[in-house]
């Protein structure tokens, strides 16, 4: 029984832990994609739509799909990272639970669950600003939705799970500096990856970026085609996103035990 | 006999080739004060993690109520409550929310956990103290705190790892009062500490830990008798004055030990003692006399003084 409930105990300790420290994370969770969207879309897309770019929909659009698939990324990092070092480093909160009938695994479920819930969260908000901006409808909108919260929890599975290996917090500008921002950068979020040089065409195929970006603009822009987005199924990039979360959350867990276990 | 809630047999831990705990055997009765006594390192907190099932043993066998640590360990830390070495309480979070979440990780239900709230905080002396935040609270009130969490599923069996150590000795001596009390009421404790005067104060029956081996198992009384004569002197030299006066008080007591800052005579008379000392023309700069303690014992045992 307790093994059910336990996971949500986790969960109910997240959210009383967020109830007091949640203003500092409301407040980027509504400012950057204001940012995004009014500098990459609103500016940049006025520029893009009066050249010859041929996108069939404007820029702004175009660009708010791949922002949120993005965004999910960047939360789901950011939530692997500092806070799952936090449990078992600095605050030492996840060595407190193993001393009741909380277990590792009960942790593990229990911050996917709490991040699953946070993730959507802060990307349904991004999707109503989209929608404010004038950048999608709303249905399309929040039917980009499941899928950059998906994205996201790939993402937040893996880092997690590398996390637990790293020795102290120094490693995570290095994640963020050569992991996180040039996939950002290169993944589809903000141009067809068509544009790439050839040879980098395919390396942008393979990372999890641009499948969440891809599944994102294919279910919220029906019927999107060339050069918009790729020709590739869309159960390829599932796939490819379920997978990664699913042995992201297998490694979490075993690492996770070794380090708060020994 | 009253009931044995651990019992340890050739218990081991290994960290690869590093031997943290090497075989110890031990038992913890029911309603007693136990304690692990021994200088950092000894292997004292490597056997407080088996015991609470935080870490699998090596070898040699281990049970906790009679239960398997790795089979059943959600069992046994039901009926556990852990005061670890470390603060972990939720800074962020108010004192009554500390101990709030974790009943709820006990799976209790918010009318069972709020009277225990009150209990516990007025048990700590913390009730005025309810909703605030945990960060600018005293050391010694974060210990207590951490106790009272850690009595939130009234466990059977309460496991303090060096509960005072970092604390000065009015909070010191707030917290005994509160584990005394505790004991009074019939909690079965088990304590790991590196002072002597804290096991001897609170522990009925200790076991002395060094090298991950235990050394020595007792009442702090019993223990004193064995391995100490009952009086201590204790002399400060001047630099210039200790080897020479090393030399002339060979025999002088029944035991010596020459330590770095001082020398240390065991007799059973220190009155006797003092004037065969002064028979021999030794005239330290300062003499202490006292009574054996527990760090005595350790010294003896180990040839190493307990905190260096």
């Amino acid at each position: 029984m307790t093994t059910f409930t336990s996971p949500l105990r986790i969960v109910e300790s997240e959210l009383i832990w967020y109830k007091r420290t949640w203003r500092g994370t409301v407040i980027s969770s509504i400012v950057n994609p204001v940012l995004f969207l009014a500098a990459m879309g609103a500016s940049l897309g006025a520029l893009v739509d009066r050249g010859d770019a041929d996108l069939g929909i404007p820029y702004l659009a175009f660009v708010a799909t791949g922002l949120m698939a993005a965004s999910g990324m960047q939360n789901g990092a950011s939530d692997g990272s500092f806070p799952v070092m936090a449990g078992f480093l600095w605050r030492k909160h996840f060595q407190g639970m193993l001393t009741t009938p909380i277990q590792t695994r009960d942790i593990v479920v229990g911050r996917f669950m709490w991040t699953t819930i946070r993730l959507t969260f802060i990307i349904t908000l991004f999707a109503l600003i989209g929608v404010a901006f004038g950048a999608m409808e709303l249905g399309p909108a929040l039917l980009a939705v499941p899928p950059s919260v998906l994205c996201g929890l790939a993402f937040n599975t893996c880092v997690s799970a590398w996390t637990t290996t790293r020795r102290d917090g120094t490693s995570f500008s290095t994640l963020f500096r050569f992991g996180i921002v040039p996939l950002f950068l290169f993944s589809g979020t903000f141009f067809p990856i068509s544009q790439l040089p050839d040879f980098l065409e395919p390396v942008a195929l393979a990372t999890p970026l641009f499948h969440g970006v891809e599944l994102a603009r294919k279910i919220a822009i029906p019927g999107a085609e060339a050069p918009l987005v790729t020709s590739l199924p869309l159960w390829l990039h599932l796939t490819y996103l379920v997978v990664m979360a699913a042995v992201g959350l297998y490694l979490f867990n075993r690492l996770l035990d070794k380090r708060i276990r020994p | 006999m009253s009931e044995t809630l651990v019992e340890a047999r050739g218990l081991t831990k290994k960290f690869g080739d590093f031997t943290a705990v090497d075989a110890v055997d031990f038992d913890i009765h029911k309603g007693e004060a136990f304690g692990f006594l021994g200088p950092n390192g000894a292997g004292k907190t490597s056997t407080m993690k088996m015991i609470t099932t935080v870490s699998p043993i090596t070898d040699g066998k281990l049970t906790v109520f009679g239960l398997d640590p790795a089979a059943q360990g959600r069992d046994i830390r039901r009926r556990i409550g852990v005061v670890p070495q470390e603060d972990n309480l939720d800074q962020e979070l108010t004192v009554s929310e500390n101990l709030y979440v974790y009943g709820r990780y006990h799976d209790m239900s918010r009318s069972e956990i709020n009277p225990r709230i009150e209990e516990l905080l007025e048990f700590a002396q913390l009730s005025d103290r309810k909703d605030s935040r945990v960060e600018p609270l005293s050391g010694g009130m974060k210990r207590r705190l951490t106790i009272a969490r850690s009595l939130i599923n009234e466990p059977d069996l309460v496991i303090l790892d060096e509960p005072t150590t970092g604390l000065d000795p009015q909070a010191r001596h707030l917290l005994w009062d509160r584990l005394y009390r505790l004991k009074q009421e019939g909690a079965t404790l088990i304590i790991t500490t590196h002072y002597m005067d804290e096991a001897e104060q609170l522990c009925d029956r200790l076991v002395v830990m060094d090298k991950g081996k235990i050394v020595a198992e007792g009442s702090p009384r019993g223990l004193i008798e064995q391995y100490a004569p009952r009086e201590v002197l204790e002399l400060r030299f001047a630099d210039d004055d200790k080897d020479q006066a090393v030399m002339k008080i060979d025999g002088v007591a029944a035991r010596s030990e020459v330590l770095a800052d001082r020398v240390l005579l065991y007799t059973d008379n220190a009155d006797d003692t003092q004037i065969a000392l002064h028979e021999r023309g030794v005239f330290p700069e300062q003499i202490l006399v006292r009574r054996s303690s527990l760090e005595d014992v350790f010294l003896r045992l180990t040839g190493r003084s307990l905190i260096d």
